[in-house]
């Protein structure tokens, strides 16, 4: 595991490390430890849901009937689809081909926009029909009260699944900055496919919200 | 073994640069663990000095010094100041920051940018409590428990709140720094069971940030939320549940004890093997009881909710779990007591602290049986007892361990010797004040004297006099180490590499270390605490 | 022994004595842990201490003996420990059936009594010595505690749900009353006196004061004023279940789901009636959330609780 002389003096070896593998390495343990925090993070909130839902399954039931089940269901597909151009822009990278990897990249964020413009409809919806939790909610009346917490959950879920997706975003933009600055190469790939870590988990992360708060009930 | 040397290295981490940018853009992990220190020994003395305000208003039983407001302003900033702002990132990001890269024989932390961020999010965190202390301050306590943070305080609760949201995650990502590191980086021969105790409670601290931060990250967003936007996820009117907020709470606020003690009893596996010369009594032991202690806190959180509502079958099950963190404590307790045994004991101020340390954690441990006890829990909680207990546990524990740590490194970070006879003196004064502060208050809590109280009926009052007079001395105590240390930047005698004879990867580079910590990275081929080896040659 | 001593509290309840014999019990352990590791350290620190600038310490690196002793016995004296406080604790949270009830409602920053007969209390609650009390709160704000230093007694008083409480007093005289949860501005003056008085002097003090009718009439009249009967019919032809005799009974919901119809069940069905529906009905009741009061509910809820013995 010794260092090559070359390797030592890669322009991307930062100085704490010894080789470019401690680096990767390094690199990768780190973001994985980050999306165990944040597996704790969202763990705080699926707790308060699952509590709730145990408590008042017949609002839960009735106010997730409100939600869009196509527009949710669009949104899930383009998530995992970003997922797939996500894993080939990593890919790519490993490969070294400069072009394709830019090329992956750009879809992976375009799929993202599009994933919150739908998300913004959703939310116009909602403010529209009078479901945003304060004093101007309205629901019917048997659960009226429950159907806020329900959507208070709601909108702190996607909420923050969003501004991650942001952050996902923006991760991309800087990945594309780097590639486009040839800075990312076939022996030096790890910023991509660190990101691509995060950008899976935070699909990960819909693809549960998906079912918990659209499908409600509606299995029968 | 103690090398008179003149001067300062020619060449070390703090003549690398002197302009403010030179520290404001450091990546040097030990200029950010002093760009730390600075921060919360200010944080620090401003929490200090609402104890202050609070042990003068509790001189006499009528609320008479300050209005009744103020007082819960007082003790709210006082808790989150010392919680959030001093105690989680004392030892961790002060003495932790200097010394993993030194300890395992690394030229820094695996991720120095991420450690400089993280101390600019602790500012930026600090800011937003500073900012709600001036702007009116904030009256929820520290635990800010619903429904009075989200629907009766009309107090600052939103920038508080938003503050220690933003500080978790200079917790957060200084774990992270730290597991990695301590996983990738360490030297050629340095494995997990020759790395010195303080690594091994840092790892345990690391994990428990990781894992336990997250969550109150998102309870107290869940409570900004809640005032901000009028969701209801704790509010009864809504069929929403206060005491859920109670559950996720203390899911991250217990862990978060031992994110205080645990760095600090390292600290004292590090001073005790120092100042006896001897390797720690059953190391794997104290390794193991640190993971153990860091697993197990996760699993008791509930035991400060025994009168809250919940079942009695849960209680009990969080009664026994809560015991049984009771065992890896004592464990260390003894280990550390036997190490003493036929060592070759040297008084100096380290070790004082860490003798100190002992004793105290001692009682505080121990009050944490009774208030496992379910019975006994019943009738202290949300008394004195419960604040005695706890400020055991965190200054005559942390705290202590933190001096001991301070003082036994301060030589290595600024590379000068502190007055040793005013060093032991508020040593001696800091014990003193302490007790005579908080053993009072175990009498008064088992009395009944509920905290948060503002006034109190006249029964009381004469433990609670001892218990300002202790406060007074306690004071002083804190300010002469803050005034020789200071000094002694200046005027203090060099100290040479390693003033103190330990065995240690830390004190084979020179005082203060260079910029990248060794000239060439150390091959390690012995155990922590080799002082056999050191003296027969075998330790290079 | 201790009572009147400045350093200990007065014991005026069945349980206080219980809870201080394991107080005791861990006070004794404590203070031998601490002696002894203190007596450790220093003699230690003294016979042990350096002799000459560069003695090592002798190379001890450990012993499984010792280790094993030092884990056995604290583990054994923990789980004493826990063992006989659970005892004790489970006696704390079962009441006896025959109890004394009366109802709290705190608020910012008072205690309100109810007793049965209709008298009602601020910051003052009298008890009869010798007769089991069973507290049934809540709270209209936010969360207080209910707590009695000399019962050695304390629970939490939470919005939104009804925690209990109980204790027998054993001496007649005044006790301190707190409010143990932190509840805002003036939580220090949320404090008030459990007077116990011997059951004759009990007796005189419940006749005396004003006489508003008992909680259960006070309940009855809310019950018409509102129109509940209109639907809760003594007869099986309202359109909500009839309540005659309900109080206690395990009742089957439209999930299958069943239930004991106890004061948690009754606040939840005025408060979210389509919450739990009782098998058989629709969910068309109204909410009363916000239309009633925390001390009106107490008062409906123990008209339901009357209706049981009809």
């Amino acid at each position: 595991m010794l260092p090559d002389a070359v390797e030592h003096h890669h322009p991307a070896l930062a100085h704490q490390f010894d080789s470019l593998a401690q680096q990767r390495e390094a690199a990768a343990l780190g973001m994985w430890v980050f999306l165990v925090t944040e597996v704790l993070f969202f763990g705080g909130l699926f707790a308060t849901y699952a509590v709730y839902r145990w408590w008042y399954p017949d609002a839960f039931a009735a106010a997730s009937h409100e939600l869009d089940i196509l527009l949710g269901g669009t949104n899930t597909a383009v998530l995992i689809t970003s997922s797939l151009t996500m894993a080939l822009a990593v890919h790519s990278a490993q490969l070294g081909r400069r072009r394709l990897l830019l090329l992956f990249l750009i879809a992976t964020m375009a799929l993202g926009c599009v994933f919150l413009g739908i998300k913004g409809v959703e939310y116009y919806h909602k403010f529209v029909e009078h479901h945003v939790p304060g004093p101007g909610f309205e629901f019917e009346a048997a659960y009226a009260r429950q159907a806020q917490i329900f959507f208070s959950l709601y909108f702190i879920m996607t909420g923050l699944h969003a501004v991650h997706m942001i952050i996902g975003i923006g991760i991309m933009l800087a990945m594309f900055w780097m590639s486009w600055r040839g800075r990312i190469t076939a022996d030096y790939y790890n910023p991509i496919e660190v990101s691509g870590l995060y950008w899976h988990f935070v699909d990960i992360v819909w693809i549960f919200l998906f079912p918990l708060l659209y499908l409600i009930g509606r299995h029968a | 073994m103690q090398t008179t040397v003149a001067a300062l290295p020619p060449r070390h981490y703090l003549n690398d640069g002197f302009g403010i940018r030179s520290w404001l853009f450091t990546r040097d992990h030990k200029r950010i663990a002093l760009l730390y220190l600075a921060t919360i020994t200010l944080f620090f003395f401003i929490g200090g000095a609402m104890a202050v305000l609070i042990r003068l208003e509790l001189a006499t039983p009528a609320g008479d010094l300050v209005t009744d407001e103020t007082y819960n302003k007082l003790f709210t900033m006082h808790g989150v100041m010392m919680v959030f702002f001093f105690l989680i990132p004392s030892i961790p990001a002060t003495l932790g920051n200097f010394l993993v890269p030194l300890m395992i024989g690394a030229k820094d932390l695996a991720f120095p940018k991420l450690n400089l961020l993280s101390w600019y999010i602790f500012v930026v965190g600090g800011l937003f409590t500073l900012y709600a202390l001036i702007s009116g301050g904030v009256d929820t306590g520290w635990t800010f428990y619903t429904p009075f943070s989200t629907i009766s305080s009309t107090s600052k609760v939103v920038p508080t709140a938003l503050g220690v949201f933003i500080t978790g995650f200079s917790s957060i990502l200084t774990g992270l720094n730290f597991i990695v590191t301590i996983h990738r980086m360490r030297a050629p021969g340095m494995t997990w069971f020759r790395m010195p105790l303080f690594l091994w409670s840092i790892y345990a601290t690391s994990l428990i940030m990781v894992l336990g931060t997250p969550v109150i990250a998102i309870t107290i967003l869940l409570v900004a939320a809640e005032r901000l936007f009028h969701f209801g996820f704790f509010d009864p009117a809504v069929g929403g549940d206060p005491v859920l907020f109670q559950h996720l709470f203390w899911f991250y606020s217990h862990p978060a004890v031992y994110i205080m003690v645990l760095p600090s009893m390292g600290v004292v596996s590090e001073v005790v093997a120092a100042f006896c010369r001897k390797p720690v009594f059953g190391y794997r032991i104290v390794a193991f009881a640190s993971v153990a202690i860091a697993v197990l806190g996760f699993l008791v959180w509930a035991h400060h909710m025994f009168v809250a509502g919940i079942s009695v079958y849960a209680a009990m099950i969080f009664s026994v779990l809560s015991m049984l963190v009771a065992i890896p404590s004592a464990v260390k307790v003894f280990n550390w007591t036997a190490t003493m045994y036929r060592g070759s004991i040297s008084w100096q101020t380290p070790m004082l602290y860490a003798m100190g340390f002992i004793g105290l954690f001692t009682i505080g441990g121990l009050t944490g049986v009774f208030l496992a006890t379910l019975a006994v829990n019943v009738h202290v909680t949300d008394t004195y007892f419960i604040v005695a207990h706890f400020h055991y546990i965190m200054v005559g524990g942390a705290l202590m361990g933190y001096l001991g740590g301070l003082h036994y490194w301060w030589p290595k970070i600024s590379g000068r010797l502190y007055p040793e006879f005013l060093a032991k003196l508020s040593a001696g004064i800091i014990f003193l004040g302490f007790n005579l502060t908080f053993f009072p208050q175990f009498v008064a809590g088992y009395l009944g004297m509920p905290r948060r109280y503002h006034a109190y009926p006249p029964d009381f009052q004469v433990l609670n006099v001892l218990s300002s007079a202790g406060a007074s001395i306690l004071g002083v105590g804190y300010l002469i180490p803050m005034a020789y240390l200071m000094w002694s930047l200046r005027y203090g005698r060099a100290a040479g590499s390693n003033p103190f004879g330990a065995v240690g990867l830390e004190w084979m580079t020179t005082s203060p270390p260079p910029t990248e910590n060794f000239a060439t990275t150390p091959v390690v081929a012995w155990d922590a605490y080799d002082y056999k080896g050191e003296v027969e040659g075998r330790v290079a | 022994m201790w009572s009147g001593s400045p350093l200990f509290p007065e014991a005026a309840s069945t349980i206080a004595s219980r809870v201080d014999a394991v107080f005791f019990f861990l006070i004794g352990v404590a203070v031998f842990f601490s002696v002894l590791i203190a007596a450790l350290i220093l003699r230690f620190a003294i016979k042990y201490r350096r002799r000459a600038p560069d003695a090592i310490g002798e190379v001890i690196t450990g012993g499984v003996l010792l280790e094993t002793i030092w884990t056995a016995v604290p583990l054994a004296i923990v789980l004493i420990s826990f063992g006989w406080g659970a005892s004790v604790y489970f006696a704390m949270s079962r009441p006896p059936e025959e109890t004394l009830d009366i109802y709290v409602v705190g608020k910012q920053w008072m205690w309100k009594f109810q007793h049965l007969d209709g008298q009602r209390e601020i910051n003052e609650l009298h008890v009869p010595v010798g007769r089991a009390v069973k507290l049934t709160m809540t709270s209209e704000d936010v969360i207080h505690d209910f707590f009695v230093p000399a019962f050695r007694t304390k629970a939490d008083v939470i919005p939104g749900r009804y925690t209990t409480i109980w204790f027998e007093p054993t001496k007649a005289g005044r006790y301190q009353l707190f409010c143990a949860e932190y509840c805002g501005t003036r939580h220090s003056g949320m404090i008030g006196q459990v007077v116990v008085m011997e059951p004759t002097d009990y007796q005189a003090w419940l006749s005396g004061g004003p006489q508003e009718g008992s909680l259960a009439s006070r309940g009855e009249k809310l019950f018409s004023d509102l129109a509940c009967n209109t639907c809760h019919r003594p007869d099986t032809q309202g359109r909500g279940p009839a309540l005659d005799g309900l109080f206690g009974k395990t009742v089957t919901l439209q999930g299958g789901e069943t239930v004991t119809v106890d004061e948690a069940y009754l606040r939840q069905s005025i408060l979210t009636p389509a919450a739990r529906i009782t098998a058989g009905f629709q969910p068309i009741m109204p909410t009363f959330q916000g239309l009633v009061t925390e001390e009106q509910l107490l008062e409906l809820v123990e008209y339901v609780k009357a209706l049981r013995s009809r």
